[in-house]
């Protein structure tokens, strides 16, 4: 690790922390519904909305019905972000002419996105109109962030009312994360990220001669555009003259704000943030990854803000931070030590003035290695998904905290919601552990903890779970599965379950090497991203309609507080002891293997 | 049920045009108002003639021009319309044979060229497409270019200087060289 690189870190982390408590407040305004400055000016807008939507903004749903909202609605666009990729190909804003998706990729992409897992088996310069990338997947950025944030709202009034029979409408959340909170953010990031030249127009791919023009061997095709075998039975190739380079062009910068922002992840183009395009200069690198924690790290404010008590929600965010650092270190040394591989090979692998040196196999120069390890590990923390370089390149070690991040159940800042509901469900295990210990009847902020809502975080806990071991499991041992792996040795097995890892976690970052544009991974992976947002979402309104409902207990002395540093390090135990029993056998044979082969 | 169902479909539509139409054509109206340049992709012009993006890198094996990170994108490298990196795991042999190619390259293109290669000069970048190298990676290439032009190491030099970016802001990022940048000025010395 270089001093510069610690600096950028700590700046990093010292810019989030300080924005947490602005943003944080603001949100608890949003959702308090009551008067504040931005609804002074949006709240035509969003009283509009409401009469479009026929609906009344303070009257108050079950969590039933705000489960049934929260699906109905995700099925609505699902079926409208389906019909535009398959259609895209006669739809406008097409220039490049690319024609309707596959089924299974269509099938894949929707599932992807309307789940906010936006894991991507296609490259987004190659296969995506402007028109599907802005009314398709940038919508859906938006919404499926809106309706996390709502479903967290939904539990936190779980915890701060009083046998109540309501947790809010779930049309009115969603509509105040949505105007409030996202639109507004995205506008400013987008307008930076274009001014660092994020690329944002309607022009066609722009052709451009090449300074050195070359030639490069490809396969001899006959008429009918099949590979000419010679005798000895290798194809025949010929060389083809390279004169121009075409430059993909696009709204881009207006889709990156929300994919940051909304801890969706899903790129403009195949390499994602990797592309300068995408990620053109340091500071928007800083802007991006700031906007990946921003909102995930702000909730926990807001929630200590709605519950009334503020230590509780630093508290979890303490939690966060205590699991994520090690991680955040843990890679970043691991990429900067380089690949001893290489070094016998002649490889010059050390830091120093002139070069940053380690692992840069995968990673852009701008970044270096502590903005690349920065990135894999916060994306992971969260349920991003983005990438500013090539995890699949990453040394084993380095490699194996994303993966770690993601296994943990993406509740260390995790997604835009969803992360704090998975951390909160975590929390009402730990008071139960606790509770075992000492042998009196957990409750979590004045609320008991009964079997109903063990029941619950079980089903949140272990669904994911299972989706990542099963997935794994049936990819590991299927001809169509193993098929698609291309690195040799255990790192083969490292992207099977990378990829089970992201999809059940509702990530969307891959070990990119994986082919996983087949049907055996468009449907097994699309399948594992619907379990692991509906089956942990649903389960999360069931708890906030429980705990709505009871009384509150005022606490006792023989309550356990959760705000104080021993709860904060029993949580972080609890969180690492469950990934850990889960996980640790799968990453003995992936990253583990890898690491002691190299290191032999 | 008209209760959950209209709001479902209304939504749909309401959310598509607001943030799927108002949201990109508002942040595309102020991008092309206040940074044309950047929002058009930071094209380099000479002569009132396009000659390429500062932000997309181009592939160089000339010995006279300096050489950028290697590309793995398909079917040949720097291709811009299909970003990739080389996905090659630290294990995989095929990465130290693309490491070993490319030092072979260098030193069949400079004999003298010192024996050990800076990182970034023996590994594909992340996207395919980066339009830098660190400094070590230009300095190692210098002695190279000024042989094969027949310029004075130290003109190179300057050169090389010209086009280096600092840390953005004096912190952030890395030190990099635009090579595109570079060779444009190599082959137009004013």
């Amino acid at each position: 690790m270089t001093a510069n690189g610690v600096i950028q870190i700590a700046l990093y982390l010292v810019v989030l922390l300080a924005l947490v408590k602005p943003l944080g407040s603001y949100m608890a305004k949003v959702y308090e519904g009551k008067p504040f400055w931005s609804s002074r000016v949006l709240g035509p807008v969003e009283r509009l909305i409401y009469r479009l939507f026929g609906i009344q903004a303070d009257e108050e749903m079950s969590w039933k019905t705000y489960a049934v909202a929260a699906l109905a609605f995700k099925f609505a666009f699902f079926f409208l972000l389906y019909l535009i990729l398959r259609l895209q190909g006669i739809l406008p804003l097409n220039p490049q002419g690319f024609a309707g998706v596959s089924p299974d990729l269509a099938f894949n992409t929707a599932v992807s996105f309307i789940t906010n897992t936006n894991w991507q088996s296609y490259g987004g310069e190659s296969t995506m109109s402007y028109l599907t990338q802005m009314m398709g997947l940038s919508v859906q950025n938006f919404v499926s962030a809106a309706q996390g944030m709502a479903v967290l709202v939904a539990l936190i009034r779980g915890f701060s009312r009083r046998s109540a029979e309501t947790i809010g409408n779930f049309w009115v959340d969603l509509t105040r994360s949505t105007l409030y909170i996202l639109l507004p953010l995205s506008i400013i990031m987008a307008v930076m990220f274009v001014s660092q030249g994020v690329v944002q127009n309607f022009k066609p791919y722009k052709n451009i001669p090449l300074l050195q023009t070359f030639t490069y061997d490809t396969p001899k095709l006959d008429a009918d555009g099949k590979a000419v075998i010679a005798a000895d039975n290798k194809p025949i190739t010929e060389p083809a003259k390279v004169l121009e380079q075409t430059l993909p062009l696009g709204p881009a910068a207006s889709q990156i704000a929300i994919k940051q922002l909304g801890t969706n992840g899903g790129g403009f183009f195949n390499v994602n943030s990797a592309h300068p395009f995408e990620n053109p200069t340091p500071f928007s690198n800083f802007l991006e990854m700031l906007a990946i924690l921003l909102i995930p790290a702000s909730l926990c404010y807001t929630f200590g803000r709605m519950i009334g008590d503020r230590k509780q929600g630093w508290a979890l965010l303490a939690v966060m931070l205590i699991i994520f650092i090690p991680f955040l270190i843990l890679s970043y040394s691991s990429e900067q030590t380089g690949n001893p591989l290489l070094t016998t090979a002649g490889v010059d692998q050390a830091a120093s003035y002139f070069q940053p040196g380690g692992n840069m196999e995968g990673k852009e120069m701008r970044f270096g290695i502590a903005n690349s390890a920065l990135w894999a590990t916060a994306t992971t923390a969260a349920s991003n998904g983005s990438v500013n370089s090539m995890h699949d390149s990453f040394s084993p070690l380095g490699g194996l905290a994303p993966m770690v991040l993601m296994q943990l159940g993406e509740v260390v800042f995790g997604g835009v919601g969803s992360g704090l509901y998975g951390m909160l469900a975590f929390a009402i295990v730990a008071v139960f552990v606790s509770g075992l210990m000492v042998g009196r009847t957990p409750e979590y902020l004045g609320k008991k903890i009964e079997a109903f809502e063990m029941k619950m975080v079980a089903l949140v806990i272990l669904v994911p779970a299972a989706c990542v071991l099963l997935g794994t499991a049936v990819a590991s041992v299927t001809a169509a599965g193993v098929s698609g792996v291309p690195n040799p040795g255990p790192h083969g097995f490292s992207e099977i379950l990378y990829a089970f890892s992201s999809a059940g976690n509702n990530n969307g970052s891959a070990f990119g090497g994986l082919s996983a544009n087949t049907p055996f991974y468009n449907i097994l992976l699309g399948i594992a991203m619907l379990f692991g947002r509906f089956w942990v979402m649903v389960p999360i309104l069931a708890i906030a309609g429980s705990l709505a409902s009871k009384k509150y207990v005022t606490p006792s002395a023989g309550t356990l507080p959760t705000h104080t540093p021993l709860f904060v390090l029993f949580l972080a135990s609890i969180i690492i002891i469950v990934g850990a029993l889960t996980f640790f056998p799968g990453l003995a044979l992936g990253p583990i293997a890898e690491h002691l082969m190299l290191y032999k | 049920m008209m209760k959950i169902i209209r709001p479902a479909l209304v939504s749909m539509i309401v959310f598509t045009v607001l943030t799927g139409i108002i949201y990109p054509l508002a942040v595309t109206g102020i991008a092309q108002l206040i940074f044309p340049g950047q929002a058009n992709g930071s094209i380099i012009m000479k002569d009132g003639k396009v000659v390429g993006s500062s932000l997309i890198g181009q592939p160089f094996d000339d010995p006279k021009y300096f050489w950028g990170r290697l590309s793995a994108t398909a079917p040949f490298p720097y291709n811009s319309a299909s970003s990739s990196g080389s996905n090659l795991a630290q294990t995989n042999p095929a990465l130290v044979e693309q490491a070993k190619g490319r030092i072979e390259a260098l030193r069949n293109a400079d004999a003298e060229a010192p024996a050990s290669v800076p990182a970034d000069l023996a590994t594909a970048s992340g996207s395919g497409l980066d339009p830098h190298i660190s400094r070590a990676a230009a300095a190692y290439q210098i002695q190279r270019v000024a042989k094969n032009r027949g310029m004075e190491e130290s003109k190179v030099s300057a050169l090389v200087a010209a086009y280096t970016e600092g840390r953005q802001f004096g912190i952030l990022g890395e030190p990099r060289v635009n090579v595109l940048r570079l060779n444009l000025a190599l082959d137009d010395p004013q």
